[in-house]
């Protein structure tokens, strides 16, 4: 087995008017073994950006906490927090630093800029960055994610239509992929709030 | 074929460890402690190669109990186990460990906890876990079986049941397993579960003879 399909993952972010989502999967595996249903893959940086990191899941945790650590500094020198963009550059130039023993993960960021409009970004394992103005996907299943992400999306989407869709488009994709799922959770980030809410799915 | 299990109870936590030292296809002893006690109130159970396995294990101990010299106070469960993820992972892309282990602790805030650390540095806080190949089987057991709280004799029976299991299912499976507890009243050894007793000294028939080698020397100062 790959060495990123060695945990199995997925993970979704998607635009809305003014507001985003970011939803991932909860299952940690060890190739086909199932380990735990509640693991982490998307980080808060701050209020108004998350990262979510797929693959291999101790580069996951490695990579969240070095991003965390950046930005605790970066907060002390600048007082202020970073912008969107500068943490998706942030992220691309860490990972290609390490190009030649890269880290397994690959990212997608999400959030909203000082003006309330939302920014979502992937970028690949050595930090090829890709912005989007619709969705990005990534993790084992983003093959399916694509698909159905394509056929559910549409734009302007108010927070709570948004959560539907980003929803069924997780749930759908992962049944599909036997090593990512057993359940979901859900971030819908606005300019005032966050809601969380994790997802009851087919826990096989 | 090592295995190593653990789960929380009401105020505790256990882990489970075989016991057999093996290299290639001979079983050297059958009453190898795995499972090391850090602190006062901390367990390691440790699988893997044998010489990281005990290499690591005594380093992350010394580690531990290095800090709780200098500061005075010992770390939290969540805090030994970060560390020793880093010590870890720090290692993961220059030379190594070759080792799986849980990581079990109690404290007066959080009770008892259970950790989940593989060797690629995976870090997962668990109720119940295993490794090794005998994971196979009593994960599915201990889904079945686990509740919450479980008071220490319930715990128990369910750990001999995944004992019980391994020994009927896991084709060259370790005959002896070492049981641990950390609770309030700290880290120590609960049980074995044997079912060979490891030989002390060559086999004989007779009374043994009287050498220089049994006697005890005592030193002329």
């Amino acid at each position: 087995m790959s060495i990123t399909s060695y945990n199995g993952s997925a993970l979704i972010a998607m635009v809305g008017k003014d507001c985003f989502a970011i939803a991932s999967d909860r299952r940690l595996g060890v190739n086909f073994q199932t380990i735990a249903c509640d693991f982490q893959r998307i980080f808060k940086i701050h209020d108004h950006l998350y990262i979510g990191l797929s693959g291999l899941a101790t580069d996951v945790q490695t990579m969240h906490q070095r991003l965390n650590f950046r930005h605790k500094l970066y907060q002390l020198r600048e007082e202020r927090n970073m912008r969107p963009e500068t943490f998706a550059s942030l992220v691309s130039a860490m990972l290609y630093e390490k190009r030649f023993g890269p880290y397994f993960c690959e990212p997608i960021i999400a959030g909203l800029n000082d003006d309330g409009t939302p920014f979502i970004c992937t970028t690949d394992l050595i930090g090829a960055k890709q912005l989007a103005k619709d969705f990005v996907v990534s993790g084992t299943a983003s093959e399916s994610l694509y698909g159905a992400c394509e056929s559910m999306y549409k734009p302007d989407l108010g927070p709570d239509e948004l959560f539907e869709v980003i929803s069924q488009a997780l749930l759908a994709s992962v049944d599909r992929d036997c090593i990512s799922g057993w359940g979901g959770i859900v971030h819908v980030v606005t300019p005032n709030q966050v809601i969380t809410k994790t997802l009851k799915g087919r826990m096989d | 074929m090592e295995c190593i299990f653990g789960l929380v109870g009401d105020g505790f936590a256990l882990l489970v460890a075989d016991t057999s030292q093996v290299q290639s296809i001979v079983v050297q002893k059958t009453n190898e402690d795995k499972i090391m006690i850090l602190d006062s109130h901390k367990l390691l159970g440790v699988t893997g190669e044998s010489g990281d396995r005990v290499q690591f294990s005594e380093y992350i101990q010394k580690n531990i109990l290095l800090y709780q010299y200098r500061n005075g106070i010992p770390l939290s469960t969540a805090a030994a186990a970060n560390f020793t993820r880093g010590e870890l992972a720090t290692a993961l892309r220059k030379s190594p460990y070759q080792v799986n282990m849980m990581i079990a602790g109690w404290e007066k805030d959080q009770g008892p906890s259970l950790y989940y650390l593989d060797y690629i540095s995976t870090l997962h806080k668990l109720e119940k876990g295993g490794m090794g190949y005998g994971a196979y089987f009593l994960l599915s057991l201990m889904d079945r079986y686990y509740e919450k709280n479980m008071s220490l004799e319930k715990a128990l029976e369910l750990v001999d049941k995944c004992i019980k299991e391994v020994r009927s299912r896991l084709v060259a499976s370790p005959p002896n397993f070492i049981v641990k507890i950390v609770d309030k009243d700290g880290a120590r050894e609960l049980a074995w579960r044997r079912t060979v007793e490891d030989q002390q000294g060559p086999p004989s028939s007779s009374a043994p003879e009287a050498s220089p080698m049994s006697e005890d020397v005592s030193v002329q100062a």
